[in-house]
């Protein structure tokens, strides 16, 4: 069974290229060439999403039931008052996903972002299915290459409508109607009419079989650079993440979790929590407590009041420990499900003429979003109405529908901007204890994970073991390559269902079964080794482990035959345009070769994930005390047609810094059955004092867009590792990177602290009542430079 | 009945809360200023920064009863001060933002920085801005914004 290299990691248990035949699979079975599906206006209205559409950025009013005009598919909303609103498929979690959307539709439908409204599109698999995914989620970075054609078609389309109703009007030829800035000029005789004024009449046009897209010479909007859209709530304070919601009569709840995966709550004595000013009620369910409170102080004093008796149960001694012994037990001793097999790897391998061998191992992350885990949820006996930030509202009202025993269509969701997601908020554990929860009480409430709960149970990516193999030709260059991955099923674990023994999850090898070199034999394979925890989706998904393991692993065949690795590489993608364009115009920018200090180095790395072309060099110092000090980032990134330039830029920054912060500081332990880490002293994340001066280079290119929004996670490990080595020689094949391992030889062993202090300097300050955080705190925040 | 009196963007405020109550949830849960964030709890990411007589403050460890007569600023009437205003024309210019839970108190640690230094080279930016984290890595356009206000 072979994996797509650009192919979607989310759902796939399939063969063949989604990228291109799902699109096609689907505008054929529409037969309609717009909108991820056209319905008919009454239907649209029909399916659910009435009282969940609310404009973002802070208030705004409802639309939905009164909404009246012209409403061609669940993407536009043309009304006789001149309101033009876009309901965006995809959740807004920082990406640019609402304003790059917004631009597709915008372009053909001739009007400037300036004048429409932007809501977040309810539950709806019939209207807002991701052709990529299947399903109504956002991830994987699928969101612009399954909306780039659709969406431009839903736009033009429903501009062809729109003129076709002026033409009539008017009783002129369409022909000789032009559309722009949502008014329709008759050229001939400069009659104007607005959309408004055409918004009942439009409803009457027959909906185009073929709608020609614009030329892209002819783009306004797409390709050049605007405002984003969410921006400016999000720098006033009014933008609205799903833990700002206040429902009227809602309470506030912090809750207890079973601190062991699995375990049970036994008995509470609440006497003393019942007492506390502000306390409403304390609920239970099998595996946590609740305490309810007009605010949340309130609610957490009363939980602090709590008397709780758990029982661990059987996972009470689970432990890192075991599950990496368990990792390389499998590794050993599993059997493996083939991801790719081609030219004979083993035959190649047992011949060459010379062969190395890696182990390489990535431990469980969390992914710490800013925003803690929250979910506002009402259980009345006609419906369950939520309110969160999702990137899958329709997982959400399944399980609240599943919990709550209402049908899905008396559960509504209200969609927030999300305070980031990387793949936390694909699932809906959250709603199901909400929901829970609420059907106990008659008001609604706001559960609030704090930050040690949001990362303490979260569902972690997976630890992997990862050993690869390649055999070298004569000339240094491989002949064989084999790469065994070993670790827990993500999809496995996502899906309701599970995953059958012995079908691959391509996930697991998504970056390894498809490196951008030439390679003359390759065989990669996965041994199946669950954790007894739940896994989930991190961002870069299956590249950023996989390309992590190739990309290291790459330089060290270049060194171990005493070849640049950037020349090693340029050997190898001499049939791979693409890719070579990026390696070059990375290592060109970055100064590839020139001279460093002592305990400097550069590193590359290269991969294609997502539909885009990356390539990365960071140059770092290492300390002779182990610490990491990063002095430059250069990227060179080829993503086919851009739809807005400045957010590919961000999306690599933030997605490299990231990628960074995970490499450098960050893995989940269990020890006696809980997570070690509690908090941001623990799992520490990259500060802007150690972020270098960072460039992203972006080739032109007229290819379909790749996605983006993952593509700097991949990139981050290997070419930090690949930097580290040529500073300090040593190479590092476990994560996050160890900075005692990097100790020069004559430092003696010393404690540098993970926690930067400056928090708990602030704190002190602030509880003594002193304002100042400011001055001299950050730096006084990192640990001691030697 | 206890009640906490509070000057918060200019405006007085009474609210009926404890004195050990963190000025954060005041702010959101009884007043109702939702832009100041929750991020920790503890002081570590400064999601929750509020300026308290113009100094910044993270909010989730400062008891309100602390507050005394200070007067406070939160996000939503920083635009109130030059500085502020600079700082938030600043992040719009160059496109800060991404999901931006952490903006708030991003804004707020870089107005107050402003606030006490015109013109912050890159080791003042450092020493002001550690204490904020952003997980989507705005930090390089952050620095710029900061610079870019500076010289507005």
């Amino acid at each position: 069974m072979m994996t797509n290299p650009h192919g979607p990691a989310y759902g796939l248990l399939e063969s063949t290229d989604l990228t291109v035949s799902s699109r096609r699979r689907f505008l054929q079975g529409t037969g309609l060439l717009m909108g991820f599906v056209w319905l008919g206006r009454r239907k649209a209205f029909a399916a659910g999403e009435e009282p969940s559409l609310k404009v973002i950025g802070g208030g705004g009013e409802d639309t939905g039931n009164a909404f009246e005009g012209f409403a061609p598919g669940g993407f536009i909303r043309i009304g006789r008052d001149g309101s033009i609103t876009f309901v965006i498929p995809s959740t807004e979690m920082g990406q640019g996903i609402y304003t790059g959307e917004a631009m597709l539709l915008a372009e053909e439908l001739e009007v400037g972002l300036d004048q429409v409204r932007i809501m977040p599109a309810p539950p709806n698999e019939e209207l807002y299915r991701q052709p990529i995914l299947k399903s109504q989620a956002t991830g994987g970075s699928t969101s612009i290459r399954g909306a780039w054609v659709p969406m431009r078609q839903a736009g033009a389309a429903a501009r062809t409508m729109l003129i076709g109703a002026a033409a009539a009007e008017w009783a002129v030829p369409s022909e000789e109607c032009r559309a722009e800035r949502a008014v329709i000029t008759h050229i001939p005789s400069g009659r104007t009419l607005t959309y408004a004024a055409l918004a009942d009449a439009s409803i009457r046009q027959p909906v185009p079989q073929d709608v020609p897209l614009k030329d892209p010479k002819d783009f306004k909007l797409i390709g050049k650079n605007t405002r984003r859209v969410d921006t400016p709530s999000k720098v006033d304070g009014s933008a609205q993440y799903g833990i700002d919601v206040k429902v009227e009569g809602m309470k506030i709840a912090a809750i207890s979790i079973c601190p062991v995966p699995d375990g049970k709550l036994v008995a509470v004595d609440d006497s003393q929590a019942r007492k506390i000013k502000g306390v409403v009620d304390v609920i239970k369910i099998h595996n946590a407590v609740a305490v309810t409170g007009d605010h949340f102080w309130a609610a957490r004093q009363g939980l602090a009041a709590l008397k709780i008796e758990w029982d661990y149960g059987a996972k009470a001694s689970l432990s890192s420990d075991s599950i990496w012994a368990d990792l390389k037990q499998a590794s050993e001793t599993g059997k493996p499900v083939m991801g790719r097999s081609e030219g004979d790897a083993d035959a190649k391998m047992a011949s060459a003429a010379k062969r190395v061998d890696a182990v390489y191992e990535l431990p469980l992350l969390a992914h710490a979003t800013m925003e803690p885990i929250n979910t506002t949820v009402h259980v009345r006996p006609d419906a369950c109405e939520i309110w969160l930030g999702t990137q899958a509202p329709t997982a959400v009202q399944q399980v609240a529908a599943q919990v709550s025993g209402l049908p899905p269509e008396k559960v509504i969701v209200h969609n927030h901007l999300i305070g980031g997601g990387f793949g936390r908020r694909l699932v809906a554990d959250s709603v199901q204890q909400a929901v829970e929860f609420a059907k106990q009480v008659s008001y609604p409430i706001k559960i609030i994970w704090t930050r040690e709960q949001d990362l303490q149970h979260d569902l972690f990516r997976p630890a992997y073991y990862d050993r690869i193999s390649a055999g070298l030709g004569a000339d240094g260059f491989p002949v064989a390559w084999t790469d065994r991955t070993t670790g827990g099923s993500v999809l496995g674990s996502y899906l309701p269902t599970g995953l059958p023994e012995g079908v691959l999850d391509s996930d697991a090898i998504e970056g390894a079964a498809q490196p951008p070199y030439a390679l003359p034999s390759i065989r990669v394979d996965w041994i199946r080794k669950d954790p007894p925890i739940k896994v989930n989706w991190w961002r870069g998904v299956g590249p950023t482990h996989n390309v992590f393991v190739v990309e290291s692993f790459m330089d060290e065949l270049a060194h171990a035959v005493g070849k640049d690795p950037l020349e090693y590489r340029r050997v190898l993608l001499k049939d791979n345009p693409r890719a070579l364009g990026v390696l070059n115009l990375a290592a060109e920018k970055a100064g590839w070769g020139s001279p460093l200090p002592e305990r400097t180095g550069r590193g590359i790395s290269l991969h294609d994930s997502f539909g885009s072309y990356l390539a990365t060099v960071v140059e770092t110092s290492v300390t002779p005390a182990g610490q990491i000090k990063l002095k430059r980032i250069v990227a060179a990134v080829d993503c086919g047609f851009n739809i807005l330039p400045d957010t590919i830029k961000a999306q690599i920054e933030g997605g490299m810094i990231f990628g960074l912060s995970a490499a450098m500081y960050n893995g989940i332990t269990f020890k006696d059955g809980q997570v070690e880490q509690s908090n941001f002293h623990d799992y520490r994340q990259m500060r802007i004092n150690e972020v270098p001066p960072f460039e992203v280079h972006i080739i032109p290119s007229t290819e379909g867009p790749g996605g983006i929004g993952e593509s700097g996670t991949v990139s981050a490990a290997p070419a930090l590792g690949n930097a580290i080595f040529a500073a300090t020689g040593k190479r590092l094949r476990r994560l996050p990177f160890s900075r005692e391992e990097l100790q020069a030889p004559d430092i003696a062993k010393q404690t540098l602290g993970m926690v930067p202090p400056v928090a708990l300097g602030v704190a002190i300050a602030a509880s003594l009542g002193d304002a100042e955080t400011g001055g001299s705190s950050g730096h006084q925040s990192q640990p001691a430079e030697v | 009945m206890q009640m906490i009196d509070m000057t918060v963007n200019g405006e007085l405020l009474h609210l009926d809360v404890p004195d050990d109550m963190p000025l954060l949830w005041a702010l959101r849960d009884v007043a109702g200023l939702t832009g100041t964030k929750f991020g920790c709890g503890i002081a570590q990411c400064g999601a929750c920064t509020v300026h308290v007589d113009g100094k910044p403050v993270r909010s989730c460890v400062m008891p309100v009863g602390a507050v005394g007569n200070r007067p406070v600023t939160t996000v939503e009437g920083v635009s109130e001060t030059p500085v502020g205003k600079k700082v938030q024309e600043a992040w719009l210019d160059l496109e800060v933002v991404q999901c931006g839970y952490c903006q708030s108190g991003q804004i707020m640690s870089a107005a107050a920085l402003l606030g006490r230094n015109p013109d912050p080279d890159d080791a003042a930016i450092d020493a002001a801005m550690a204490g904020n984290v952003c997980r989507c890595g705005t930090y390089p356009r952050i620095r710029a914004a900061i610079k870019q206000a500076a010289t507005a």
